[in-house]
């Protein structure tokens, strides 16, 4: 049983298709990297992951228990957060709200759960300090934690290294396949970072308006879309000197 | 300043001043966290002269006007939220929109009945003689209201404010959050707006909350230092204009902006980190 199955799904705003025939899963310890190039439709697929964009066509099941609520996000980081006075402990504690039901504060439970997610990604230390005044990279695994509260099974990561220096990055990576392998969380990640999508997956999916790949790094190496990705990516750093490859460009 | 004390509790209307005032500005501070986290704090402004025109048309009327404002003034909360998430015009041009449009209908309304005159005088800088016993329960009961709803709800706030992508993805319901917000500001901008007036309302919203972001880090104490600030600066302001006969509204602001003021020094003076 899959965690998610996606059955020739498609999206569309305003009636145009942004990307169809997606038909991939997502099985229980799964790393699955999405790779596209800039307006690719990897967004509108995250939305639609969340439940927060309803498909045009095809079917989106979740199985093994799986609700749409539970998958812990952690969103490209927003204008609002630069600048937010909250504590980390309490950022991260704001990732058990879809815990507490209708109940209005967090019990001792949810405390831990919150305690246990910031030891595992070592910012226990840093629970009082200010979200603000933190590091790009401290700032991703305080969001990174907040969304392992959230969830029992799934994290999606949307460009979680964005903005981060290429030792952060590193860092980063690190983190998430920790989570991913010693925490037994499945992660699903939007990257740029093609390397580290193969170094690291166990399934790569490329989208550019339509499915053109899904299967395992090894086969995606041998593929003709990987070859094609790498010759214009290659082609433009060219035309970029300098351009950092962790960066996003969005 | 003891007989001052004595004097001021000596007259109703500033007893009654006291109560209300305090109970609007610690929920104006709560509240208006939240707003200028979320860039919504041109709301409050906006919606304080959809008040404004739903007073004159009270007044022209002869209807207890906060019966007819808190309707008309949370329909107008609802409006502007609606027009913010649309894509079709940005949120402070929809804002400008609805708040000119709204003062206009007062002006027109006022010059039709009774003429401009003390009462339009007090609409848009407040007064503390304007308030009736009637006005006075109203505005406690609303006051009790949001304060309680918002320490029920403020958990869910705190999420919705830092990050409505994520809560909504996690399955909290923002719209309803939100709709939440717009409600509660609606209600206080209503029960301040005869102290503070309608133009200088929104300075209760703001001050506090941008006052306490220079110096505090978490959210919590945000929220505290913003009502202990609030309610400080309403005293210390309704007691300056009883002692100078000047504006309520306006002695409030400047007393706000005076601790905003001193706040900068500090931060300013202690530029090092500390865990507040």
């Amino acid at each position: 049983m899959s965690l998610i199955t996606c059955e020739n799904l498609s999206f569309a705003y305003d009636g145009v298709v942004i990307c169809d025939q997606l038909s991939f899963q997502v099985k229980d310890g799964d790393y699955l990297c999405i790779v596209g190039e800039n307006g690719a439709g990897k967004s509108t697929l995250i939305k639609g992951l969340l439940h927060l964009k309803k498909p045009a066509g095809g079917s989106l099941s979740y199985g093994d228990g799986l609700r749409a609520d539970e998958i812990g996000y952690l969103p490209q980081q927003t204008q609002i957060q630069k600048d937010f006075p909250a504590s980390v402990q309490e950022v991260v504690l704001s990732g058990c709200l879809n815990r507490i039901g209708l109940r209005p504060f967090y019990s001792a439970a949810e405390k831990e759960i919150a305690r246990r997610n910031m030891e595992a990604l070592e910012i226990l230390d840093l629970k009082d300090a200010c979200y603000r005044e933190l590091s790009g990279g401290q700032q991703q695994r305080v969001l990174l934690a907040r969304a392992l509260c959230a969830t029992r099974k799934l994290v999606l990561l949307d460009e979680p290294v964005a903005g981060l220096d290429p030792s952060l990055t590193q860092t980063m990576y690190d983190y998430i396949y920790k989570v991913n392998r010693k925490m037994g969380i499945t992660v699903i990640m939007v990257s740029h970072d093609l390397e580290a999508a193969l170094r690291y997956a166990t399934n790569i999916l490329q989208i550019g308006h339509r499915q053109l790949f899904y299967g395992t790094p090894e086969e995606y190496r041998k593929s003709p879309q990987y070859r094609m990705l790498v010759q214009s990516r290659s082609t433009r750093h060219i035309r970029i000197p300098g351009k950092n490859k962790g960066e996003s460009d969005e | 300043m003891n007989n001052v004390l004595s004097s001021v509790f000596s007259y109703p209307f500033m007893v009654r001043a006291l109560v209300v005032g305090t109970l609007v500005a610690l929920c104006a501070a709560l509240l208006g966290v939240s707003l200028v986290l979320k860039r919504f704090s041109m709301i409050g402004d906006g919606l304080s002269h959809v008040g404004f025109g739903a007073l004159a048309i009270a007044s022209a009327l002869n209807a207890q006007p906060l019966l007819v404002a808190i309707p008309v003034v949370v329909a107008g909360a609802f409006l502007l939220l609606r027009m913010n998430r649309g894509n079709k015009m940005s949120g402070d041009s929809a804002t400008a929109l609805l708040s000119t449009g709204a003062l206009a209908v007062g002006v027109m309304v006022i010059s039709m009945s009774s003429g401009m005159n003390t009462n339009v005088y007090n609409y848009l800088f407040g007064s503390i003689l304007g308030m009736s016993r009637q006005d006075v329960v109203l505005s406690v009961v609303i006051s009790i209201l949001v304060l309680i709803v918002f320490v029920l709800f403020y958990n869910r706030i705190f999420a919705v404010t830092f990050d409505e992508n994520f809560a909504a993805a996690t399955g909290t319901r923002i719209q309803l959050y939100n709709s939440v917000l717009a409600v509660l500001t609606a209600l206080v901008i209503v029960v301040g707006m005869r102290i503070m007036g309608s133009l200088l309302i929104s300075s209760l919203i703001v001050f506090p909350a941008l006052t306490s972001m220079i110096l505090c880090r978490r959210f919590i104490s945000v929220i505290l230092c913003s009502s202990v600030i609030s309610v400080v600066c309403l005293l210390s302001g309704l007691l300056l204009s009883y002692t100078l006969a000047a504006p309520a509204g306006a002695s409030i602001v400047l007393c706000n902006l005076a601790v905003y003021g001193i706040f900068r020094i500090i931060a300013a003076v202690h530029s090092m980190p500390s865990t507040l």
